[in-house]
């Protein structure tokens, strides 16, 4: 390479373009600019977990439950010891000497239960993947080459895979607990029985939902590098929430807090994946100190399948009531879910449904509402929190129900959301389960949506092509979508998961911006965005601003990436933070100037005077006279070109966002086969920091909610045994298959902080599915054919079409 | 046990390269863990996923699917070597300025696809592009913007990376 004997102090990194748009405005906030610091990930040269080299590394593999649910009889292990360059074989009970066992519950989720789960099973696996011993090897082939030589005599014991079995309790998984109920809800509004007596008309139906999983690129993993010398815990891990682990960590495992040192290089996605406690990963982190030395754990894609958190189990029924008119009365929802052996800690598995509680009736004015939730134990693998968490499903049966509402009226769905849909004047808004809205848009995004997507030309057409015997559908659904938690969220439960973050910004000598924030980059671009806040709040170009994120031993303490909350929450305190080091910069400026810094201004990476514009001096002049030349200050002033600013959403329990979605498919009646042929989304999530990420992050959200409709499914057998554990057998979205999306917003700032950014990261994939399925249902409705369980397959498509047998 | 080896030679990136290796290690394992080209990504392991890409002989293929002896005597080009020699330069800054990547963990077997779309199939429209591109999964973009970096380039017609490019990469890369 064309090594460059002297480089410019001010790194020449970003494209024309942006240098452009600094010198012609100075604000970036809401342009559409290409990710800073993100060339290395185009060119081979990112940092993931598993490209990290480390002396003395050994590698652990696991060995992992072939049954769904079994007693350990005998587990021998002397073979495997003796295996070329094996340096340790460890089952539950040695290693539970080094991390003690924990209970996925939180004290708001009332009456939630689960079991102690160990790093590594003792005595019994409840769910086939579950591990029960540990091999470390100086290589990963060693270690899965010592695997063969570890044999286990299992007591298989009967395994409950049916939701409905689990909440009969004929066989109790765990049976200290009593049941398999791990979180039971209910709750009604007052008069809700007559007015759903009252009602004209009531419609119910029953929908399915598969289980499915975030399938990440990269696979989870961990290196974990303990250092006896010191007591020190240095974790490199792909994960969401790096405090959160050192949190856990350090509880776990002995180790003091501010021993545990977590850092998260570049991760190849997460979705939810990668913000739980997996045991395999707890087991690694024991490893290292147990045997002191680095030690890594990175799944394979079986042990993913088998062991990353799956989500969205459901079979609930909904039930709708409305006037004649067509005006909504109340929502009437039982849904059962069931979520492995073990509730997920330290999040707990109680929150999906709990949100499919929060949520469903979600964009919708009604007075009543019932619900009755279920969440139960079962032999399969856990689920937790997976992207959009629980927003799938509620805005499935809710956008199911209205439309079936509004068939049964003969009414135009988009008619009847017109009509049923909050008033975009109607808030502060509080619904019936209790939830609040500060303010949404409903009705501005729905009329932004049928003109882009030309409803009435499209419903024109589908009546045309029906008589020509092609079937298209046209689906819409409405969203609302949980952004920026605050602590009500986790922390009032007793999680140690902080609900504030934190920014710290650095003028350094030469006149740039170092940003240290405590929310992670996953690939959103979180990092590029927290640059063109700070930069348009310091008054530097985009070229000045380096970011850091995803290291607890340098950035401030915060809560990582989640929820939709990184943009919302960190980026306000990003702002914040910009903005005093400004005022700083300032102060700085005026001693050196012997003016008041009211007259200054810091524009374009210069001092400039206020009024006039007229450069005063370039930031690299102040920070060398700050930094090196102090003595030339007045005497007693000391310059302060570090500050930090933390954010906490207060004053809602959630800043909520909206959109409605449109999906356009074409359903071959022969093949069952359904074409995707385009999808609109009108979503506000506030301030947009950049329109291109966010429209490509909800495009990305909604191929993961299409995902969802059209193939995803962990299917399992009746002994609970995963059946299509590879890529090649649970079907993913590609790009062959997917529509083009338009993406158009409205912007609702919240007025809970001063950027006013709300999430968008799980818009895309709360409303895809109900939208997809609307479109499917509409498109088979001449022909008298309704289908209610996701995925829709082509062979359910046939059956219900009544062309193959049921 | 002892594991067989064999000595392979493989020319990578233009550098001439003779290893004993075993004979069941993977190509991507091998260019991973004993020569450090950690660009290519292990996602599936089982030919699906097409993070592992690598060019052989010029043409794209799954280094999960393929034995590093089956390399000897071959050319073997990686995301490292086709970002410095230029070669990926326009598709990098496409998908740069059309936001084609989030994690970037598809990102490396994703231009070699694209870039055998542009060598080979310059008359491709969006239709097409999406086809060729259906080996390789990404879950964090919708696709479209990669399937708009792709088009771009195409539209802007065969331009070799410039000597202005490759300088310019110089200083921003490695």
């Amino acid at each position: 390479m064309n090594a460059r004997s002297e480089l410019p102090l001010v790194a020449d990194d970003d494209t024309v373009q942006t240098r452009a748009d600094a010198a012609a405005s100075g604000r970036f906030i809401g342009q559409s600019l290409p990710r800073t610091g993100a060339r290395k990930l185009l060119q081979g040269r990112g940092s993931y977990l598993d490209d990290i080299r480390v002396p003395r590394l050994a590698h652990v593999v696991f060995v992992r439950s072939p049954h769904a649910h079994a007693r350990i009889v005998s587990l021998q292990l002397e073979e495997a010891r003796a295996c070329p360059g094996v340096i340790a074989v460890v089952d539950g009970p040695a290693l539970a000497a080094w991390c003690t066992p924990w209970v996925g519950v939180l004290g708001h989720l009332k009456g939630i239960k689960s079991a102690e789960q160990h790093a590594i099973a003792i005595e019994r696996a409840c769910s086939q993947g579950e591990a029960v011993a540990a091999i470390v090897a100086d290589t990963r082939r060693q270690a899965e080459d010592a695997l063969d030589h570890v044999t286990v005599e299992w007591d298989v014991l009967p395994a409950v895979t049916d939701m409905q079995a689990s909440l009969d309790g004929s066989v109790v998984i765990h049976p200290q607990l009593g049941d398999n109920v791990c979180f039971h809800r209910e709750l009604v509004t007052e008069g809700f029985e007559a007015a759903f007596a009252g009602a004209d008309l009531v419609v119910e139906k029953t929908y399915d939902f598969a289980r499915h999983t975030g399938v990440t690129n990269e696979p989870r993993g961990i290196l974990a590098d303990y250092n006896p010398a010191e007591h020190t815990l240095t974790v490199y891990q792909g994960t969401q929430a790096p405090h959160m682990m050192q949190d856990i960590f350090s509880r776990h495992l002995g180790i003091p807090e501010s021993n545990v040192r977590v850092i998260c290089k570049d991760v190849g996605g997460s979705f939810g994946i990668k913000v739980h406690v997996y045991p395999d990963e707890m087991a690694t982190a024991a490893l290292s100190v147990m045997l002191r030395r680095p030690v890594k754990f990175v799944a394979d894609r079986m042990e993913s399948f088998l062991t990353d958190i799956h989500a969205r189990e459901h079979t609930a029924t909904v039930r709708l009531a409305c006037t004649k008119a067509g005006d909504i009365i109340g929502f009437d929802l039982v849904d059962l879910t069931g979520i492995g052996p073990y509730s997920v800690y330290p999040r707990t598995s109680g929150i999906e449904g709990n949100q499919v509680v929060n949520l469903t009736g979600g964009p919708y004015r009604h007075a009543h509402y019932r619900a009755r939730l279920d969440v139960v134990f079962t032999n399969k693998n856990v689920t937790c929190q997976y992207r959009a968490v629980g927003h799938p499903i509620a805005m499935a049966l809710t956008e199911g129900i209205v439309d079936e509402a509004a068939r049964a009226l003969n009414m135009d769905p988009a008619q009847f959301r017109r009509r049923n849909m909050i008033a975009d004047d109607a808030y502060p808004y509080t619904f019936p389960s209790g939830v609040k809205f500060e303010k949404l848009s409903h009705h501005q995004c729905l009329d932004k949506l049928l003109a882009a997507m030309d409803y009435e030309g499209l419903r024109a057409e589908q009546q045309a092509l029906r008589a020509r015997g092609v079937y298209r559908g046209i689906g819409l659904a409405a969203m609302i979508e949980v952004t920026n938690p605050s602590p009500a969220f986790y922390g009032v439960g007793g999680a140690r998961i902080s609900a504030q973050d934190g920014a710290t910004l650095r003028l350094d000598p030469a006149g740039m911006v170092t940003v240290l924030v405590s929310v992670t980059e996953q690939g959103q671009g979180t990092e590029a965005v927290f640059a063109q806040v700070a930069a348009t709040a310091v008054g530097v170009g985009m070229d000045r601003v380096r970011v850091i994120t995803g290291d607890t031993a340098v950035t401030p303490y915060g809560g990582g990436t989640w929820a939709s909350r990184g943009a919302g929450i960190g980026g306000e305190a990003v702002l914040q933070a910009g903005r005093a080091l400004k005022a700083n910069i300032l102060e700085v400026a005026a001693a050196m100037l012997s003016l008041d810094a009211d007259l200054l201004d810091v524009r374009d990476n210069q001092v400039v005077d206020a009024m006039s514009g007229v450069v005063r001096m370039s930031l690299a002049e102040l920070g060398r006279v700050a930094y090196f030349r102090p003595d030339t200050l007045p005497m007693g002033f000391q310059s302060e070109l570090t500050v930090t600013r933390h954010y906490t959403p207060r004053e809602y329990g959630f800043t909520f966002t909206n959109g409605i979605q449109a999906s356009l498919v074409e359903v071959d009646v022969q093949t069952g086969f359904v074409k995707l042929l385009k999808h609109w989304c009108v979503e506000d999530c506030g301030t947009i920091l950049n329109p291109m990420l966010v429209d490509e992050q909800i495009r990305g959200g909604i191929v993961q909610g299409i995902g969802a409709a059209l193939f995803e499914e962990c299917l399992y057998d009746e002994a609970g045994q995963l059946l299509n554990g590879s890529m090649a057998e649970y079907l993913v979205p590609m790009a062959a298959e997917m529509p083009d999306i338009v993406v158009a917003h409205v912007e609702t700032p919240t007025r809970s902080s001063e950027l006013g950014a709300k999430g968008a990261g799980e818009a895309g994939t709360a409303g895809a599915p109900a939208a997809v399925m609307n479109a499917i249902n509409d498109a088979l409705a001449p022909l008298g054919v309704n289908l209610s369980a996701q995925p829709f397959t082509p062979q359910r498509i046939l059956r219900a079409l009544g062309a193959v047998a049921a | 046990m002892s594991e067989a080896r064999m000595t392979t030679h493989v020319l990578v990136n233009g550098q001439a390269i003779e290893r004993e290796v075993p004979v069941r290690q993977h190509l991507v394992d091998f260019l991973r863990e004993d020569l450090g080209l950690t660009g290519s990504h292990l996602g599936c392991e089982h030919g699906v996923c097409g993070a592992c890409q690598v060019m052989i002989d010029g043409q794209v293929q799954r280094g999960c699917l393929t034995l590093a002896v089956q390399v000897d005597g071959r050319r073997v080009d990686t995301i490292e070597g086709l970002s410095d020699s230029g070669e990926l330069a326009q598709l990098q800054q496409a998908f740069l300025a059309h936001n084609a990547f989030q994690c970037g963990y598809c990102s490396s077997g994703m231009l070699l696809t694209a870039l055998h779309i542009v060598r080979h199939h310059r008359q491709a429209d969006r239709e097409t592009i999406r086809d060729l591109l259906s080996g390789n999964y990404c879950r964090c973009t919708g696709y479209q913007a990669i399937v708009d970096a792709i088009e771009s380039v195409l539209r802007a017609g065969s331009q070799p990376a410039s000597a202005s490019v490759l300088a310019a990469l110089g200083t921003k890369g490695a």
